[in-house]
């Protein structure tokens, strides 16, 4: 079962692989993958899509809390969340007379139904930009596919959470203070 | 904070130096090499106190053995390439036990890092998994901020190894101590206190129990939770386990303590845990050695889970009330919440609980651990009891890992936290001799043995050359049954006694190999001489090397077998098929 996870990391070296790193260690298969900064530039948002049974999904949130630089996971399998995905498809349809040129306009027709744009078109054929759920984008491939030889690039999944969720981050602790000092609330500052 | 220190142009190496000082380290173990040049030379002038290792391995191990037998972070240093390699194992093995520790090793120049150069490697990419966290400092402004970071993820929630990867011009640049008024980790939550109500929640489950259990573990330990602990099992008079990685965390004398549940635990601590109605687990982590197979650990309980990591609650086995904190914090407020509330709720379940206690005793009495002596030859068992007697729950014993450890967990009593060293998790062999070691630098007063079967010994020979070196009285005693005794005990139980790649042969003789390096040694194998060899060995001033043959071919019981159901144990000798040793 996919588990569609989000991540909040800082853009300290290394980070990404940490996180695959426990992912893959801990036997959770990767699916697909993203990352970009976010609004903060010191900080990106991943979304990762995880293979791994229903029962064990808590757990793979806990085992990213536990990288120091994570500073949020959240599961959006089930939250209400809006996730989409970018294809790259370039298909081929040679540019000529009859069977051909029919082949062609009716390339753009399937484009224009699935709302995606032409991003190139030449002799040889069209590469088309779609954005959309998975399902959708796997419907096109197949409708594509049809047409004639594809070749296609998919982003991987990113997500975001339709609810706000305050970001619970630890705040600063001050060397040489004990322990209880440094607390708010019976939580380590750090 | 000095203010001459601040402004004092310095080198890396003496930056790094002097955040050490900061954190109160006072020793590190360690091994120089090409990249730590610079470093090293450094600490030629330092008043720092390093001790020099034979093998990298064991500056891990010791640093480990240092670490476990005080609380304190240990710390351990070794070159780029194949000297930080040769800290994986130790780094993993601190990892899985949860061991607070600092390992500085050298990289080489920046600018070649990446285009293998001499003695490069990945080493934040290799420990990356084998730490809690790493890191590479890549500017000296930086290394104040980062050591200070280090030492604070190593200590702090549940500790564990952290890597500081230095390359050699950091090393050799100049720059200042910047002091670090502040660390700030913003992914780094550490939640303390457990949630109030759960703890409530507890206290009401325990007094409703009618065969409660308290199986207690390693986080007892590093959250300095004995007395508490102690406290709790007193007020509810219960029974109580400690795990392997727990031994000492209740004294061994205690009434209520059974002894360690598991693989290799005693008949009535896994019988105890079978019929449970409620499992207290404080700072466990239901490692598979403890539960057997799953689907028959503890079938009747419900589990209350105290752990300072979230993530091992509910990982292995559902928690049905999940507390999330420092168990010694819990531990207190639960205390007070039953006490408050045992005169209402305590008499009602107390003739279940007495009758419980009356079951324990009964499983206690019908198979108490097999502690069999001979007239000619000594039993492996009989030699534990032997340095049980001269310890009396006082000695730090630090083990190796097999059969040997097996028995000096079961028959060998702990009164007090922090005196059994031993690779739990990984279970690692040559960890013995350099723990011990670590051990004994940081309590130079103290009775420390180390104690290994043979093969384990034969791992770090090497460090013989550094006991004697800083005079380390270190007991090392060897318990030499001529084989690698747990994998010689699962080929005869589950291989058909196919003995492979098993035998250990061409021991050195003891009185010899100690000679040649200085100091006393001797081999023993009649049962007579037994007791007056320990005693010689506790009284010589310095080191001392006592080989013991024991009883060649002798199982640990009692055993789960792999995959077995921890109340299905097997608890004495089947009849083995003939042997036959390749």
């Amino acid at each position: 079962m996919a588990e569609i996870i989000s991540l909040l990391v800082e853009n300290k070296p290394g980070a990404l692989m940490r996180v695959t790193g426990v992912l893959v260690a801990r036997g959770y298969n990767i699916e697909s993958l993203t990352v970009a900064r976010t609004l903060d530039p010191t900080l990106s948002r991943m979304t990762i899509v995880v293979d791994v049974e229903d029962r064990l999904r808590p757990q793979v949130i806990k085992q990213m809390n536990k990288l120091i630089n994570v500073l949020q996971a959240q599961d959006h399998t089930d939250s209400p969340a809006v996730s989409r995905e970018l294809l790259l498809l370039r298909v081929r349809a040679i540019a000529g007379e009859g069977q051909t040129k029919d082949a062609r306009t009716a390339i753009l027709k399937e484009a224009e139904i699935f709302g995606a744009r032409v991003v190139a078109s030449n002799t040889e054929g069209f590469v088309l930009e779609v954005t959309g759920d998975s399902e959708k984008l796997d419907e096109f491939i197949d409708v594509m596919r049809s047409y004639g030889e594809i070749e296609v690039t998919r982003s991987g999944m990113c997500s975001v959470s339709l609810e706000s969720k305050k970001l619970k981050l630890a705040p600063p602790v001050n060397r040489g203070a004990t322990q209880t000092e440094e607390e708010e609330n019976g939580v380590l500052n750090g | 904070m000095s203010t001459a220190i601040a402004n004092k142009l310095m080198s890396g190496s003496e930056v790094l130096l002097e955040c050490l000082v900061q954190e109160g380290v006072e020793v590190i173990f360690g091994y120089p090499g090409g990249v730590t040049l610079p470093l090293y030379d450094a600490m030629y002038d330092h008043p720092i106190r390093h001790i020099l290792v034979r093998h990298e391995a064991n500056a891990a191990f010791a640093a480990q053995g240092y670490a476990r037998s005080t609380g304190k972070t240990g710390v351990c240093c070794a070159t780029s390439g194949p000297g930080a390699t040769n800290l994986v194992t130790g780094l993993v093995d601190a990892m899985m036990d949860s061991i607070p520790m600092v390992a500085l090793t050298g990289q080489v120049t920046s600018k070649l890092i990446g285009t293998d150069a001499f003695q490069e490697a990945d080493t934040f990419g290799i420990t990356r998994s084998a730490t809690k966290h790493n890191f590479l400092v890549k500017k000296l402004e930086d290394l104040p901020q980062i050591l200070h970071e280090a030492f604070y993820i190593a200590k702090t929630g549940r500790p564990g190894p952290v890597l500081v990867d230095i390359p050699k011009d950091i090393f050799q640049a100049q720059g200042h101590y910047t002091p670090v008024h502040s660390i700030h980790l913003p992914g780094y939550k550490v939640v303390l206190d457990g949630h109030n109500g759960q703890i409530r929640r507890a206290a009401q489950m325990i007094w409703e129990a009618e065969r409660p259990y308290v199986y207690a573990g390693g986080g007892i330990l590093h959250g300095d939770a004995s007395d508490e602990l102690v406290e709790m099992v007193d007020i509810v008079d219960c029974p109580v386990v400690n795990t392997l990685m727990g031994l000492g965390a209740v004294p061994a004398s205690h009434p209520r303590f059974i002894s360690m549940p598991g693989m290799h635990g005693s008949y009535a601590a896994n019988m105890g845990m079978y019929n449970a109605d409620l499992l207290i687990a404080l700072g466990v982590r239901f490692d598979d050695r403890v539960t057997g197979r799953l689907a028959a650990f503890a079938p009747f309980a419900k589990v209350i889970h105290v752990d300072v990591d979230p993530s091992e609650i509910s990982k292995i086995r559902h928690a049905d009330l999940p507390i999330v904190g420092d168990v010694k914090r819990v531990l207190k407020r639960l205390n007070v919440y039953l006490r408050e509330t045992k005169d209402e709720m305590a008499p009602k379940t107390e003739p279940s609980r007495a009758a419980w206690r009356g079951q324990i005793k009964d499983w206690m009495d019908e198979h108490p651990y097999d502690r069999p002596v001979s007239v000619d030859e000594i039993k492996p068992q009989h030699l534990m009891c032997e340095i049980d007697r001269i310890s009396g729950g006082n000695a730090i014993i630090c083990t190796d890992v097999g059969q040997h450890q097996m028995w000096a967990a079961q028959l060998i009593r702990y009164n007090k936290p922090r005196l059994w060293i031993n690779s739990g998790g990984l279970g690692s062999m040559g960890f013995g001799m350099p723990s011990a070691m670590g051990a004994q630098v940081a309590n130079p007063g103290k009775l420390v043995f180390s104690i290994s079967g043979d093969g384990g010994f034969q791992m770090s020979l090497p460090e013989l050359a550094t006991i004697v070196s800083n005079g380390l009285p270190v007991k090392i005693i060897v318990m030499n049954n001529g084989y690698l005794g747990m994998v010689r005990q699962w080929q005869e139980l589950f291989y058909n006694n196919r003995l492979s790649q098993v035998t250990l042969d061409a021991f050195p003789k003891a009185d010899l190999l100690a000679a040649a390096y200085g100091f006393k040694g001797r081999t023993i194998d009649h049962p007579r001489d037994l007791r007056s060899a320990l005693e010689e060995a506790v009284a010589e001033p310095g080191p001392y090397l006592l080989d013991v043959r024991v009883t060649q071919f002798e199982n640990v019981y009692p055993m789960v077998p792999a995959g077995g159901a921890i109340n299905e144990m097997v608890l004495g000798q089947p009849s083995p098929a003939p042997a036959g040793v390749r």
